[in-house]
């Protein structure tokens, strides 16, 4: 099976270089070993929230104070800043709305109840210009009986730090019975799906008009429009006031829809999904890699003039740590990371851990290295670069796209 | 540096242990969606089996409406075997014993020799209201359902009396699994391979002696039964395959995933020798195609929109894009590829009675994509799906290996090669 371009990974960034290549003309496949990451989605791309424990107002101004070794350094600030501009609009493209710029971080509610800086956030959810102020007195919490994934509580405990005077309320209607039935099936998904299904949407708009009288905002979670955004539109057209989604525990429902429409998107430009496949192994010769090989596909080889690996981190096991190995299970790449295992883990956990800074090493066109040669044709995007560690610095998304958005550029001069 | 292969320590044999709780399996299930009697793949599956270990009175019988669709599987981003799970779940304790009617459903290879035999009978008998009121009501066979027609002469007896000669004509060889559908229902599709193959240069076999895959048996409980079988097809593909040098096809897109993954992974029968070379003639095709070893040549005159629907297993093997591109090379067909959605049959599933409800409310997102769509027909590879689209839409659902047949030019793709 002949490609122009293959990509190992089908979370963020193999899906945002698919759709660049694909939108240029490419023949395109992605192997994707099972759904991704986009399905735990909060409903924010960040793009760097804090860098050397300071939270960042301007994402862009801050980068130049990272390490030359961090991947925004390495894509280049100018680059990055460009791309930035790029990536919401590929995004909508695939239909995904979002909010925010990349010279200026805007705030999110997050269901702990704080005010969390980040860059883009899609259209169900509510940016705040200000950390320090939610912007009205009296809010309504609303949540399904029997859904225990929206933590209540918590949003009460954060609001009253804004001096936001708040209840709690829970409702039942008869259209969530049947999923009731099985209290640990009761997740944000399958009430989706109820709404997505049948006609609870008039019913519930009307509760919720009820139950808010007297408030001046309504917060609930989002579990609203699984297969379609309409349902999210529908639902704040119907509240007399405005609504205020937060992220309820994952499988998340936006985040779902994106993966959906990004896929789609990719599909639309001709681009072939694999899902549920592994790469097992892959030809390279003369510093190129010919061909690869997967669980599904045998001895059936997939080809490409070039390929992606945009495989994840640790935890999609883009990279594998064992108790005293550090690998690249795929094809062996060389790994940017400490041998002696000594080394890997800071014993206090909420330290800058350095394991968290580890991926597959590359040369500064973004082309992965194996025993200290450069694959000419394999280029690596995404958490399995390394070089950062988003959860300190709220970089994640921000790497996935952007990496990603600039190795489709090398491949496509 | 040499590539290491990841291999955690301590992993079970179906890997329960590698569940992260990411509950990624239940957004993509189909019979939660419309049934919350079921659990669910992660509670009946990775979080079930935990108890289960510690005491089997933790079985719940519910499983039974698990599906096998294995689209759990497909969607679980640390590869856990969900639906073997569940199945081996089942079949280690489930206390429930085969009825009458999931023995007539399961033994597709004796109830098919009997029908067929007498189809001119049989044939309107079962399609006539008032039997279907019967079997409902006795049996608890849906009244909805009609039984697929039987052929009065099987796909057996006609390739020994009309086929089996000339094919010895050919260098190339394969043998052909074409389980109980094309043997007993409809014939026609094993004659349509027989002639693409024919054209391709291949002289087409049937195995010594092919017994029913034994699919329906697994999700019917008769779990001796299948392994019996299981063995017995192992060593007629191995007399082909190790013996013959003759790789094995299929049609059936169930029986070959049953055949390769369901043997070892739910009836403990090793297939290492075989598995490799029992494939669906599509991926055959294509792989000759692929490498430059075929060209099929076409007829100018055929013209038809068609839609391909992607069977639960076919999702599984991750095979669809064969079928898909052997379609697409026909110059006349317009193609649209329909969202890879379960059609809620699954086999036998369907026809009981308690799961006629649920497999219609699974099936009717496809339904409704189908007959909102202005195809002449679909095309799939199961022929389960077939009955249930035929049954739920307007649409007519073909193979792709017979519209293949109908669209290709045998004279012209033959002398390609013969020159």
């Amino acid at each position: 099976m002949k490609f122009d371009n293959i990509i190992i990974g089908g979370g963020l960034s193999g899906l945002t270089c698919g759709i660049k290549l694909a939108e240029q003309g490419r023949k395109c496949a992605i192997i994707s070993s099972g759904q991704s990451a986009i399905h735990f989605f909060s409903g924010s791309f960040d793009l760097l929230g804090r860098v050397h424990g300071e939270e960042v107002v301007n994402p862009i101004e801050s980068m130049a104070s990272l390490a030359a070794t961090h991947p925004y350094q390495r894509v280049g600030v100018d680059n990055i800043s460009r791309l930035a501009t790029e990536a919401p609009e590929l995004l909508e493209r695939a239909g995904l709305k979002f909010f925010g710029i990349a010279t200026k971080n805007h705030f999110v509610l997050t269901p702990m109840g704080i005010m969390k800086p980040t860059w883009l956030t899609i259209d169900d959810f509510t940016p705040f210009e200000n950390k320090n102020a939610f912007p009205w007195k009296k809010a309504a919490i609303l949540n399904f009986s029997g859904f225990l994934d929206f933590h209540t509580l918590f949003i009460q405990d954060g609001l009253k730090k804004f001096n936001v005077e708040s209840q709690i309320k829970n409702f039942a209607m008869k259209e969530f019975e049947a999923i009731r039935r099985n209290p640990s099936e009761m997740r944000s998904t399958n009430i989706a799906k109820v709404f997505d299904q049948g006609n609870a949407l008039e019913e519930f708009a009307q509760k919720v008009n009820q139950l808010s009288e007297g408030f001046e905002v309504v917060i609930l979670p989002a579990v609203f429009g699984l297969f379609t955004k309409n349902i999210a539109t529908a639902l704040k057209a119907k509240v007399n006031k405005p609504v205020v989604l937060l992220p309820a525990i994952p499988p998340s429902v936006p985040g779902i829809r994106s993966q959906i429409l990004l896929r789609k998107r990719f599909e639309a430009l001709g681009g072939t999904y694999f899902l549920g496949d592994n790469v097992k192994d892959g030809v390279i010769e003369n510093n190129k890699l010919l061909a690869i090989f997967t669980n599904n596909h045998a001895d059936i080889k997939l080809e490409a003039d070039q390929f992606i690996l945009a495989s994840g981190s640790f935890y999609s096991k883009g990279i594998v740590a064992t108790r005293d190995k550090l690998y690249e299970p795929i094809l062996g790449l060389d790994i940017d990371g400490d041998t002696d295992n000594n080394k890997w883990l800071d014993s206090k956990f909420f330290n800058d851990q350095p394991y968290m800074h580890y991926g597959v090493k590359t040369d500064s066109n973004f082309r992965a290295l194996r025993n200290g040669k450069t694959i000419e044709n394999l280029y690596v995007a995404g958490s399995v670069l390394g070089g950062a560690n988003a959860l300190k610095e709220g970089s994640g998304a921000g790497i996935s796209l952007l990496t990603s958005l600039h190795v489709a550029e090398q491949l496509l001069k | 540096m040499k590539k290491e292969i990841f291999e955690p320590f301590n992993i079970s044999d179906n890997n329960f242990e590698q569940c992260v709780k990411c509950t990624i399996c239940t957004v993509y299930c189909p019979v939660l969606e419309v049934n919350p009697d079921y659990p669910g793949p992660k509670q009946s599956g990775p979080d079930g089996e935990r108890l289960r270990l510690k005491d089997p009175n933790f079985f719940d019988e519910a499983l039974s409406l698990c599906m096998n669709c294995k689209r759990c599987e497909v969607a679980c981003p640390h590869g856990v075997k969900i639906g073997d799970i569940i199945q081996l779940a089942r079949i280690k304790h489930s206390k429930k014993k085969p009825k009458l009617r999931d023995m007539i459903l399961a033994n597709t290879d004796i109830v098919g020799t009997m029908a067929s035999t007498f189809a001119p009978i049989v044939n309107p008998i079962v399609a006539l209201k008032p039997v279907r009121q019967i079997m409902d009501g006795v049996l608890k066979i849906d009244h909805h359902r009609i039984f697929p027609k039987y052929a009065g002469m099987r796909f057996e007896t006609w390739y020994k009396r009309y086929a089996a000669k000339k094919q010895n004509d050919f260098k190339k060889h394969v043998s052909y699994f074409h389980g109980c559908y094309v043997n007993y229902n409809f014939p026609q599709q094993g004659k349509d391979l027989i002639k693409i193959m024919n054209a391709a240069g291949y002289g087409v076999h049937l195995l010594e002696k092919e017994k029913c895959c034994g699919v329906a048996l697994i999700s019917n409980g008769l779990i001796n039964q299948a392994t019996k079988q299981a063995r017995h097809n192992v060593e007629a593909f191995k007399k082909s395959i190790v013996g013959l040098k003759r790789p094995v096809i299929s049609t059936s897109s169930t029986c070959i995933f049953t055949i390769r993954d369901e043997y070892p992974h739910l009836l403990g029968v090793k297939n290492e020798e075989i598995r490799d070379e029992s494939e669906l003639a599509t991926r055959f095709l294509f792989r000759l195609i692929d490498s430059g070893d075929l060209k099929l040549v076409f007829k100018k005159d055929y013209k038809k929109r068609i839609a391909y629907h992607t069977p639960c297993h076919m999702e599984k093997l991750g095979w669809s894009i064969y079928s898909t591109s052997l379609l697409k090379m026909i110059p006349g067909v317009d193609f649209m590829a329909l969202e890879s959605r379960c059609c809620g049959i699954a086999g036998t599933y369907g026809f009981k009675k308690e799961n006629y409800e649920t497999a219609q409310g699974v099936g009717k997102p496809l339904f409704d994509q189908i007959d909102g769509s202005d195809v002449d027909f679909v095309a799939t590879d199961c022929e389960t799906c077939k009955w249930q689209i035929e049954m739920s839409t307007s649409k007519k659902v073909e193979h792709p290996i017979s519209i293949l047949a109908a669209a290709l030019d045998v004279e012209a793709t033959m002398k390609l090669w013969q020159e």
